[in-house]
């Protein structure tokens, strides 16, 4: 069984919008309040719940054809973007090590994905019109 | 530091319902009808029992993460994050019998290791 490009390219696009929910579930959490009241309020943590749910419907997607031990570990691509978020929302540092940690990610899913072989007639679930099949 | 060690044992309970989430999760979509468009296609989720069973799953870890959140930084919670990846991939072989080839396990293990050094970096 191979593992087409497209769903490694919806699996990625799922885990680049659910960067956005892990940010936003962060943002809840530290304002976090086990009182009925207060979680009705939390519309951060509401948000992120919802950047998931829409994150899984790409990943589902990109699921339907292709391997889960190819597929899920692109996944971890959502920490790229978490780290840029965690930079510019919550202020963390960007330091060496954590850059360091970027590389070894951005390799990993590199070899992941080398790693497979691919059969040409299952390529492109895109049609022209980007409409999913 | 009772807090950073229920946190831990919090994140650790997610990674393997979050493993057995993906199991279920494949499942489902795998057996998914072929339909055109976006809104066909989100439909034929929702009426997927599979699918609803993996997220639910999914669902249960993501409250136990939050929790987590509450009392530890999302950096130090990474390295336990990271044990998901080596259930699905060993999951995935025993389940769905794929060929886990040596490059492929490499690339899991660096991102594994990736995953952990981001947590050792101290903020």
């Amino acid at each position: 069984m191979a593992t087409p490009l497209s769903s490694m390219a919806l699996v990625s696009f799922g885990a680049f919008i659910g960067s956005f929910g892990a940010a936003f579930l962060k943002a809840g959490a530290t304002r976090l309040q086990f009182t009925v009241a207060s979680l009705a309020r939390n519309w951060r943590l509401a948000l992120g719940v919802f950047f998931f749910c829409f994150s899984s419907i790409f990943f589902v997607l990109g699921l339907k054809e292709g391997e889960l031990s190819v597929l899920y570990p692109m996944v971890s691509l959502g920490y790229v973007w978490t780290l840029l978020w965690s930079r510019i929302f919550f202020g963390e540092r960007l330091t060496m090590t954590k850059l360091a940690g970027l590389a070894l990610i951005l390799i990993g899913v590199l070899m992941v994905g080398l790693g497979t072989e691919r059969d040409p007639a299952v390529r492109g679930a895109l049609n022209p019109s980007g409409q999913v099949r | 530091m009772t807090d950073r060690r229920r946190s831990i044992t919090l994140v650790l309970a997610c990674t393997i319902l979050g493993a057995a989430a993906q199991m279920l999760i494949k499942s489902g979509a795998t057996a998914l009808p072929h339909v055109s468009g976006f809104i066909p296609n989100v439909l034929a989720m929702l009426s997927s029992p599979l699918l609803l069973a993996g997220y639910s799953f999914y669902g249960l870890s993501t409250v136990l993460l939050v929790v987590a959140l509450k009392h530890g930084e999302l950096s130090m919670l990474y390295p336990i994050i990271a044990l998901t990846y080596v259930w699905v991939a060993i999951l995935s072989v025993l389940v769905f019998h794929e060929h886990l080839s040596p490059l492929r396990v490499a690339g899991v293990v660096v991102i594994v290791g990736g995953v952990a050094i981001l947590g050792r970096d101290k903020f």
